[in-house]
């Protein structure tokens, strides 16, 4: 008589490597959507929403793949989401795609400098930039992830997240505080 | 290659997201085009800059227990994420909630303050404008990390790793003990062209983070941490060789 697995059993594998896999990545879905809501109580909503999905989903990851990559893509998706349905936030500084290449020449070397910073600068310089902006430097700088998974998780063009990524640590760094003259090339 | 495609994927090339034949077309470039050199290195630096200091979010405590509780998942320890090769996992861990306190945005803030990293790099530049001052750089004055490294043993309770990097352009010249952190540390002392480089480090339970820079009264510093050991590295030297000086540092401290 050949040996079946019960359903529950297949359930508990399931569970278990999802619980190995995935659920390890709490940290990073957490950090995506508070900087993607600006809050905690809509960041701990969206993660937790998130890893219902991915557990719902979870038969089409491939093992071997990024498991993390796959999950900020569905953190990201909930979040978008959200935020099409939160209110629109006037303070929200409009994102333009903008076309041509800039290359930023520093007026003042020395302005290169981030001597004493303070955090609540940074923090406010990351918040007030535009979402498209401030979810591309969290997936590339704290996520480290290639721009390929970015590509793959914003659904743009290669092209465009390398073009989105220039423009969102120059916005970031111009409101840092830093004097820059732009010169299109 | 021409300066306008250099330009347009500078990006790719500083976040070594060329494939190598591109890679050796920007280096070739470079050779010959000292602007697109200087843009691209102030680009890093920017990059630098940015990476550096963008702060992290851990999750709040209680949010993982909350996820296996709606998944009807185990109550087992989450295991670490495993290390993708070549990866740092940099994170500044804010833990931003506290069970049953209302967290007022005053308190978030403060909690996103910089680590006291920021209060011990004023006492690293502190203590090599002393040093400088009173033109005491070294107790063991010596450019052989044989003699260097044992003057050490029985003054601290940490052996310092001590490398010479003259064939890299940086000499060593000795060392002394210091005090910085709220404990004994070992500075180790540098040369490069006529600047000094003081080198203190000392035993961290921070897990390893890649170099970060910052300024202070006109001193560059640079802080790392590898192999559970704080480095910080201070001196007028500009930052693309203090840089380098980490750089080559470090690669001998992992062989």
């Amino acid at each position: 008589m050949r040996n079946k697995a019960t359903t529950k059993e297949v359930q508990e594998a399931k569970d278990e490597l999802f619980e190995v896999t995935v659920l390890p990545y709490v940290n990073s879905a957490y950090n995506l959507a508070r900087w993607f809501t600006r809050n905690q109580h809509d960041a701990e909503d969206l993660v937790q929403e998130a890893f219902l999905r991915a557990l719902r989903s979870f038969q089409t990851f491939i093992p071997g793949h990024d498991a993390r990559a796959w999950l900020l893509a569905i953190v990201r998706n909930c979040c978008r989401t959200w935020y099409r349905k939160s209110r629109f936030d006037a303070t929200t500084v409009p994102f333009t795609e903008d076309a041509a290449i800039t290359i930023a020449t520093w007026a003042d070397p020395e302005a290169l400098l981030i001597e004493n910073v303070d955090s609540r600068v940074i923090h406010q310089a990351l918040e007030d930039l535009a979402l498209e902006h401030r979810e591309i430097l969290i997936l590339r700088e704290l996520e480290e992830l290639s721009y390929k998974e970015i590509a793959e998780i914003i659904q743009v063009p290669l092209g465009t997240v390398m073009s989105r990524l220039s423009r969102a640590r120059k916005e970031f760094h111009r409101r840092l505080g830093k004097a820059t003259t732009e010169v299109t090339q | 290659m021409s300066c306008e495609e250099v330009c347009a994927f500078l990006d790719a090339y500083t976040d070594r997201e060329l494939d190598v034949m591109a890679s050796l077309q920007f280096e070739r470039h470079f050779a010959e085009c000292a602007r697109c050199r200087a843009v691209c290195e102030e680009y890093e630096q920017l990059s630098r800059e940015v990476r550096t200091c963008i702060p992290r979010f851990d999750a709040p405590q209680g949010l993982e227990r909350k996820i296996r509780a709606e998944l009807h998942l185990g109550n087992r320890p989450s295991p670490r994420p495993k290390h993708i090769a070549g990866r740092n996992w940099r994170s500044w861990a804010f833990a931003a909630s506290f069970t049953g306190l209302l967290v007022s945005s005053a308190i978030v803030l403060s909690l996103l303050r910089r680590p006291v990293s920021d209060v011990v790099a004023q006492e690293v530049v502190s203590s090599h404008i002393r040093s400088l001052m009173a033109n005491h750089l070294s107790d063991v004055a010596s450019s052989d990390q044989h003699i260097v490294k044992p003057w050490f043993s029985g003054k601290l309770d940490f052996a310092p790793v001590v490398k010479d990097l003259s064939t890299k352009g940086f000499p060593l010249e000795g060392g002394r003990l210091d005090y910085l952190d709220n404990r004994p540390v070992a500075a180790l002392v540098y040369k490069h062209r006529q600047h000094t480089i003081n080198l203190f480090l000392w035993p961290s339970s921070q897990s390893d983070f890649t170099p970060r820079t910052l300024s202070m009264k006109g001193y560059n510093v640079v802080h790392w941490t590898q192999s559970r050991m704080a480095y910080w590295a201070v001196s007028d030297l500009n930052r693309a060789e203090l840089n380098e000086f980490a750089r080559e540092l470090r690669a001998a401290g992992s062989s």
